[in-house]
């Protein structure tokens, strides 16, 4: 599904410039449930970015779904982003004068979906995150395990095959955090590709794989033994 | 181009438009004012010129008054102070001598003591040929005014004005056919004429040869009224015709005050030319506004548009391509402009018909087709301005506009 082979990515600052990913290879199939884990600075995001076509990588091979993604134009990644990849933000990320119905739309709209079926659709979503009655609000009338709920459901509307989450438990406790990996783990089994990044142990360890990722080289790359269920209180 | 009649992309516009009021109602409100004014202004001038059109009523604009006065200067034996009088063989000479002319209305006048039954008054009293009405209609209300045969045969007759009428007369009454005594002589009243502004309220007019006999004037008269022809400039037909007179009746070439003239064209043209400045003005100011209005919308668009530098780059990670965005940006830039610029409008209309209401103006209007050009300068300039925050929303990276806080 997503095939990295020694990916480099630099910021230009000034005139210097930082090297932020040094030669990365990761192969993630189909239905995997993969984290990156990883200090502070050690370019998860910008993997992630680069994955997710919101960023260029400067070097290397990269493939989604098999086709190598290379001088891709905006309107070209634009359309991969809506067929291919949800995303999920660590700051949620919904537009404010939205609602939560109309925020989960927006993807098939760009799809180009009619505007009953869309509203149908994103119901359904909305009903499989637990926030029918609340399809109606605005973001911030919603907490924030709420409003990730919203943004997962966003990110899943278009059925998509790779969901890109940049730390999505980052902004919520415990108790809310478990319940949006419990969502991701649902997509997760439903066949789905769920590429997660988080600072957490304890969200890593619900993952199927954990990547370590350390001054922009994979460290460590295995198999979680069974995953744990975690604590439901 | 088909997007532009897709129901949803202009429910996505809505949206973003309802949902910013406040923004919408600042930007609209540019535009709005550039219309609203254009509209205000072309319609007030308009007024001005029909207020200033009616003030004149019929009287032919391209006139000059004739009238003799005391030389100044000695001539071929005169003396200096001679008084000049016009007469009838003066106009028979200036209508064979001088190119342009098209009529020449001798005119006398005198106040005079009018008596209808109980009441009197002091009112003007002119001799009067038909063809005044050509010159200066005369709008009946009843009647006619005096004609040939009133002339040929010394008729006493009399045409009145509406403002004599009221004073002697009782309101229903019939005017037609009654005897007025006019300095002791009776007249048959045959015409009642509405004045315009420009003339006197209290006239009254009867057969120029009449008042010949009853005032004893001989061939004199007081002053003529010289029109031109079409394409004739009235200031050369009024120098020719004073220098004409100046041959007939000794006086030197360059006694400016023998002859006195009041030339209407000459006046008119001056308020003329200085409607046509106000019209330049108007036209200068509204397009002015109109286009600082346009500007305003694409400020405004380009600040909300760093504004919603976040909201453009969730909605390209959602899947909008730089397309859709720019789409959505103009559209909205369009949108906003034919919102402003039908409301400036319809508000400039509204306030053109209350001034119209009120009276303040003559049918202050503004020509269809003028509008019409305003508002579509004023949409493309709407569209292409937003072109510029439309472009600067696509140029950044998604990953860079979704960072901005
Ligand atoms: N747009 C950018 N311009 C310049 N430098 C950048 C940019 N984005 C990231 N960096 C730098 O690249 C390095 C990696 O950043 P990245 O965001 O990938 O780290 P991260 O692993 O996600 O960290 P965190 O856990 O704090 O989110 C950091 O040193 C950061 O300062
Ligand atoms: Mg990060």
């Amino acid at each position: 599904m997503i095939k990295i082979e020694k990916l480099h990515k630099s910021y230009p600052i000034g005139k210097e410039s930082i090297h932020v990913l040094k030669g990365i290879d990761l192969h993630i199939k189909e239905g995997e449930f993969v984290s990156i884990m990883g200090s502070s600075g050690s370019g998860k995001s910008t993997l992630l970015n680069i994955v997710g076509l919101l960023d260029i990588h400067d070097e290397g091979n990269y493939y989604l779904n098999g086709e190598l993604i290379k001088d891709l134009n905006e309107k070209k990644a634009a359309i991969l982003r809506n067929k291919f990849l949800g995303f999920v933000f660590q700051s949620f990320n919904l537009i404010s004068y939205k609602t939560a119905l109309e925020n989960v739309s927006l993807p098939l709209y760009y799809k180009g979906v009619s505007r009953k079926e869309r509203n149908e659709i994103s119901m359904d979503y909305l009903d499989k995150v637990g926030l029918k009655d609340w399809a109606s609000h605005l973001p911030n009338e919603l907490s924030g395990g709420q409003k990730q709920r919203v943004a997962i459901a966003r990110a899943l509307v278009t059925k998509p095959k790779v969901v890109l989450a940049d730390e999505p438990t980052g902004a919520l406790d415990s108790i809310t955090s478990n319940s949006v990996m419990d969502l991701l783990k649902d997509i997760n089994n439903e066949g789905m590709t769920v590429f997660v990044i988080t600072h957490e142990e304890e969200i890593a360890s619900q993952t199927k794989r954990i990547v370590r990722l350390k001054d922009g080289v994979i460290v460590s790359d295995e198999l979680t033994k069974a995953p744990k269920t975690p604590l439901h209180v | 181009m088909r997007f532009i009649f897709e129901k949803d992309t202009w429910q996505e516009i809505y949206d973003s438009i309802r949902k910013n009021k406040g923004r919408t109602a600042i930007t609209i409100f540019g535009a709005f004012w550039g219309i609203l004014l254009l509209v205000g202004l072309l319609g007030a001038a308009k007024g001005i010129e029909n207020s200033f059109n009616s003030l004149f009523g019929d009287f032919a604009t391209n006139s000059v008054f004739i009238s003799g006065s005391k030389t100044t200067m000695p001539f071929k034996g005169y003396q200096e102070g001679k008084q000049i009088d016009l007469t009838t063989r003066d106009v028979e000479i200036i209508k064979k001598e001088i190119r342009g002319v098209q009529f020449v209305v001798p005119r006398n006048a005198t106040g005079g003591q009018v008596t209808y039954g109980f009441k009197t008054g002091n009112f003007t009293i002119f001799g009067d040929f038909p063809l005044l009405d050509e010159v200066q209609k005369k709008r009946l209300t009843d009647g006619r005014f005096i004609n040939q045969k009133d002339i040929d045969e010394n008729r006493k007759v009399c045409v009145i004005s509406e403002g004599i009428f009221k004073e002697l007369y009782k309101k229903k009454e019939d005017a037609i056919g009654t005897y007025l005594k006019i300095s002791g002589i009776s007249y048959q009243v045959v015409g009642v004429y509405r004045t315009s502004r420009f003339e006197g309220t209290n006239n009254i007019h009867i057969p120029f040869s009449t008042f010949k006999l009853v005032y004893n004037k001989g061939d004199k008269f007081i002053w003529m009224v010289v029109t031109g022809k079409k394409n004739f400039d009235i200031v050369q037909v009024e120098a020719d015709v004073k220098l004409l007179l100046k041959n007939i009746h000794n006086v030197h070439p360059n006694d400016t005050r023998a002859f006195r003239g009041f030339n209407l064209g000459k006046e008119i043209a001056k308020v003329t030319g200085f409607l046509k400045g106000l019209q330049f003005l108007t036209w200068f100011v509204g397009i002015a506004t109109l286009i600082a209005g346009v500007f305003a919308i694409g400020n405004i668009l380009l600040i909300t548009v760093k504004e919603r530098t976040k909201e453009i780059g969730i909605r390209r990670a959602l899947g909008a391509t730089p397309n859709k965005v720019r789409q959505q940006i103009i559209l909205e830039s369009l949108f906003l402009t034919l919102l402003a610029g039908s409301l400036g409008i319809i508000a400039g209309g509204l306030i053109l018909m209350f001034i119209d209401y009120k009276e303040w103006l003559t049918n202050p209007t503004v020509d269809i087709p003028i509008i019409l050009i305003a508002y579509t300068v004023l949409v493309i300039l709407g569209t292409l301005i937003g072109f510029i925050p439309a472009y600067m929303a696509t140029i950044v990276k998604p990953i860079d506009a979704l960072r901005e806080e």
